[in-house]
């Protein structure tokens, strides 16, 4: 193994600026003549509105307050939905109008409305304040039970009865037969806790407008520059394509938030074009809890059918899947084709059948948040389990491992349209339950008792489909896009190499494992390796990063570039050492003509290719420059287990997580230290939405955890020392052999936790965020 | 949101009762306000500066009385709004009763809260509608009251 090679623990190169304050954000970067916005949004739920902006427009340093009117009347386009998921009775979802300001009815609080924009960001504030808003209110509905019920006030005219769809998978008719050979039935009913991603950087954009040339550049917190251009481009209309330069700096965390193309951007880049100056927002926390795309919000029922030996005969999952007042950019798929398609878990289940109802309601739109319906399916299946385990007084460990796809089972066609590609699932919860000390359990437990502590063992053992994802796939279910992925490698002259990912790095740490990769694959020092992202006319057209899929999709492509470039290479050492191209060989940076000492660099070649004072001009084109684009031939499946020990306070209900083990098998591994961390944080995100996290909303649709005053995120002191450990089964269809590992411990995190915590308490009654107040309750009630 | 209170006001029923529905009194009384009107016999339109945790505003409020059964009991309803701040609305049941001497008021108020001051202060609403609350009665007190010959409780008063 190269010392910063594939394998090898690499510090990650971008952490330097990051940690030393040299980062440059969006909101680092400032224009000259540059303006500043800020947004009046709705203060109300739902109501039709009437605004007056004189006093704003009068006010001191006002540039302008453009309404959504003023948008309408430049027809400016609808935000759009990328996914068209087709519900049962063969109709494409409902994606009613949603306008970058709202014109005349808003629908949920933080609606925005206008946009004012300053000489200064107090004045745009101040102005905004001016703006006077006469709201009619109208009756808002905030729960999906009560959205979906009979005269409920109706939120789109285009969505009756507040509907956006009812989809199903599976087979219904054979999930019914296997109900009823079932010798016990598991049944739950649960709730996936709405949560708000507050990532650290809030978002932010400054929109530009060169009158010279008619172009304009959007500067943005996205994790997916070339999809913010598309969207704003062919959809909302704002410029063409090649009129419009997307630009994403370093980002501070996305978790999925900064996938999609919100109203904040379009209005600050429409705002730029009309009054010819640059335009600057960027969100503070409070717009953050309000106008960032929250997560989850599932409500479920779920039964699980076994036979007398504990056998999963049949899952049978009814679903209802909150997408708050708009449908989002991805939002429609998350509930459908993230969710329903996981259902298989690690499991034989004989048949399964899913249907969901998703459902508008006057609260924030909800998209993907990281693991994106895999960790709803992964939450329902390992509660499910567990619950049947409890009930039929069978070992949770052994009932998951009668139950796994075998080894040997690969590829393995799932009931629920997938086809798992590889994967040893018994070997990872046996290793689980090794560091663990799993069979030690019942000593802890007494040791615990004894102090008047409860204490619980919880396992969750997920899986998910990253590598998002192949274009025909999910083209065949709805996706309006491709996901294929993008690499350019560039040899300058001095041999060193800049490296083109259409993936974005917003945490991940792309800059050191792709360096890793190309300097392992073509020989070249990993110091001489600069990978460049996140801006339209720097790398090729490209999909962005979300669903664990930048190694897999993004490096994938990255090698099929770097195989150009080791082809045409060889073609310029033939020549330059004259020999026949068939007798070059490549390894370790040198080519070589086979059976000699005879050999040229990688980096020798560049210069060659561009100094090419003897070339053969009609055999050998000048220059080291190759692109390469890679559409997966299927998901990848990371799986794992997870355990998870806690201690429960019976007094205070308090939980304390007093050991977590997590087994993960991502595939191969390019840097096992930046996999532990992904693995960290995951978990940690995990945690959260276990025990801490619970975004709720009043019966107006007021949202009342709109601050970290009532919205608790996990700190370093809610987590124990990770065990963090993999397995490796290779993936078969991406030449690197890699899975993903970035939402693996979203997906795994939360079922664990609430595992041992219904272990500890001996009562599944109880539904996440587990605060001391829910688990005191579960307890006493 | 629901909130109740008591205070004990030493004063005769009748004339807490007069007092409570005497603009000037209120405008003098109630915390931050900056101009109250009577627009009608049962209407009041208020300028109130009010402060709930993080978020101040000044808010324009319009007060309806009803249930008018003096000097036993009113209602109180209406709402204010905000801007930017957001807005409230809601209703208090204030009913009014001897003990011994004094007048022991009582109410059960519900409050909607809206926008940012739902979303950051919603936690704050009850404990800053006591203080408000108290404030108010404090205020009332002294400005009921009549003038007392000499300040008996010395210059430095009774502060909290």
């Amino acid at each position: 193994m190269a010392e910063n090679g594939i394998g090898a623990s690499v510090p990650r190169t971008e952490d330097h600026r990051f940690l030393t304050g040299t980062g440059s954000y969006t909101d680092d970067s400032n224009l000259p003549h540059q303006t500043y916005a800020a947004f009046v949004r709705s203060t109300h739920a739902h109501a039709t509105v009437a605004l007056d902006t004189s006093a704003a427009a009068a006010a001191p340093g006002v540039v302008a307050v453009l309404t959504g009117t003023d948008l309408a009347g430049d027809q400016v386009g609808s935000l759009i939905c990328g996914w068209v998921v087709t519900g049962k009775d063969g109709e494409p979802h409902k994606a009613p109008p949603h306008p970058a300001l709202a014109a005349d009815t808003v629908r949920h609080v933080g609606d925005a409305m206008a946009i004012v924009v300053a000489e200064s960001a107090r004045a745009a504030r101040d102005a905004a304040e001016l703006v006077k808003v006469d709201y009619t209110p109208l009756p808002a509905v905030v729960s999906m039970r009560d959205a979906l019920a009979e005269g409920a006030p109706q939120i789109h005219a285009e969505a009756p009865g507040n509907l956006c769809y009812d989809w199903e998978i599976g087979d219904r008719a054979a999930t019914d037969e296997a109900f009823g050979r079932a010798r016990h039935v598991a049944r739950l009913d649960l709730v996936n806790n709405r949560l708000i991603p507050n990532a650290m950087e809030p978002r932010a954009a400054i929109g530009d407008y060169n009158p010279a040339t008619g172009d304009y550049t959007l500067r943005l917190t996205s994790q997916n520059p070339h999809i913010h251009r598309l969207v704003l481009a062919a959809f909302v209309q704002i410029a063409p394509e090649h009129k419009l330069h997307v630009i994403a700096p370093d980002v501070g965390g996305g978790f999925g938030s900064k996938i999609f193309i919100y109203q904040e951007e379009t209005a600050v880049l429409w705002a730029a074009g009309k009054i010819g100056r640059p335009v600057k927002w960027t969100a503070d926390r409070s717009e953050s809890f309000v106008a960032d795309a929250h997560g989850r919000d599932h409500e479920t029922h779920v039964e699980l059918a076994l036979d007398e030996g504990g056998r999963f005969l049949g899952l049978r999952v009814e679903t209802r899947a909150n997408m708050g007042a708009y449908l989002s950019t991805f939002a429609s798929c998350v509930p459908s084709y993230l969710y329903g398609t996981l259902l298989q878990g690690q499991y034989t289940t004989e048949a399964i059948y899913c249907e969901v109802k998703a459902v508008f309601t006057n609260t924030t739109p909800v998209d993907a948040l990281r693991g994106a319906g895999r960790p709803e399916a992964t939450y329902l299946i390992e509660r499910i389990v567990d619950q049947a385990a409890h009930d039929m007084g069978i070992d949770p460990a052994e009932l998951r491992r009668r139950n796994f796809i075998p080894a040997d089972a690969f590829p393995y066609p799932t009931k629920v349209a997938l086809e798992y590609d590889s994967g040893n699932y018994g070997l990872a919860l046996d290793r689980a339950l090794e560091l663990a000390d799993y069979n030690g359990f019942a000593a802890r437990r007494a040791e615990s008792e004894a102090k008047g502590r409860l204490r619980g063992i919880g396992l969750s053992a997920y899986i998910e489909a990253c590598g998002i994802a192949p274009s025909q796939v999910v083209g065949s279910l709805g996706a309006g896009v491709g996901l294929w992925e993008s690499g350019g490698i560039r040899f300058n002259p001095t041999g060193n190499v800049l490296v083109y990912t259409g993936s974005h790095s917003h945490g991940q740490g792309h800059e050191t494992t792709f360096a890793q990769l190309v300097s392992d694959y073509l020989g070249v020092p990993f110091e001489n390796i600069e990978v460049v992202h996140g801006d339209t006319e720097k790398t090729p057209f490209g999909m962005g990063t979300y669903g664990s899929r930048s190694l897999a999709v993004g490096g994938s492509a990255l090698v099929k570039a770097m195989d150009k470039i080791i082809a045409k290479g060889r073609k310029i050492a033939a020549f330059s050492l004259e020999a026949s191209e068939e007798d070059i060989e490549f390894s370790g940076g040198d080519f070589k003509v086979a059976g000699t000492d005879r050999s040229m660099n990688i980096a020798e070649v560049a210069f060659s290719a561009y100094v090419p004072h003897n070339y053969p001009l009609d055999e050998l084109e000048p220059g080291l420059e190759e692109t390469g684009f890679y559409d997966p031939a299927n998901f990848t499946f990371p799986a794992g287990t997870h355990v998870c020990e806690v201690e429960v306070d019976p007094e205070t209900g308090t939980t304390e997580i007093v050991h977590w083990v997590a087994v993960d098998d991502f595939g191969n591994v390019i840097n096992p230290m930046i996999v532990e961390g992904q693995v960290h944080g995951g978990v940690a995100h995990g945690v959260g939405q276990a025990l801490l996290e619970g975004c709720a909303y009043d019966a107006d649709g007021q949202l009342v955890t709109g601050s970290f005053m009532d919205y608790t995120m996990p700190r370093a002191d809610d987590l124990p020392d990770l065990t963090v450990e993999t397995t490796c089964t290779p993936c078969p269809h991406n030449p690197l052999g890699v899975k993903g590992c970035g939402e693996a411990g979203a997906i795994a995190a939360p079922a664990a936790v609430m595992n041992a915590i219904t272990h500890a308490l001996g009562t599944g009654a109880i539904d996440m965020p587990a605060t001391p107040q829910a688990v005191w309750r579960a307890l006493n009630q | 949101m629901d909130i109740t209170g008591e205070y004990r006001i030493p004063l005769p029923r009748e004339a807490v009762f007069a007092a409570l529905n005497d603009p000037d009194v209120l405008g003098r009384c109630i915390p931050g306000c900056e101009a109250l009107e009577q627009v009608d016999e049962d209407e009041y339109s208020a300028d109130v500066v009010a402060k709930i945790g993080p978020v101040k505003a000044r808010f324009q409020a319009t007060i309806t009385v009803s249930n008018l059964n003096p000097p036993e009991s009113y209602t109180l309803s209406g709402e204010g709004r905000g801007g930017a701040a957001g807005f409230a609305s809601g209703s208090a049941d204030v009913s009014l009763e001897t003990v011994d001497e004094d007048t022991v008021l009582r109410y059960t108020a519900s409050i909607r809260p809206g926008g940012k001051i739902a979303q950051v202060g919603s936690r704050l609403m009850g404990g800053t509608a006591r203080k408000l609350g108290a404030e108010f009665f404090s205020r009332f007190v002294e400005v009921v009251t009549p003038a007392p010959l000499s300040d008996e409780r010395g210059p430095a008063g009774q502060e909290e």
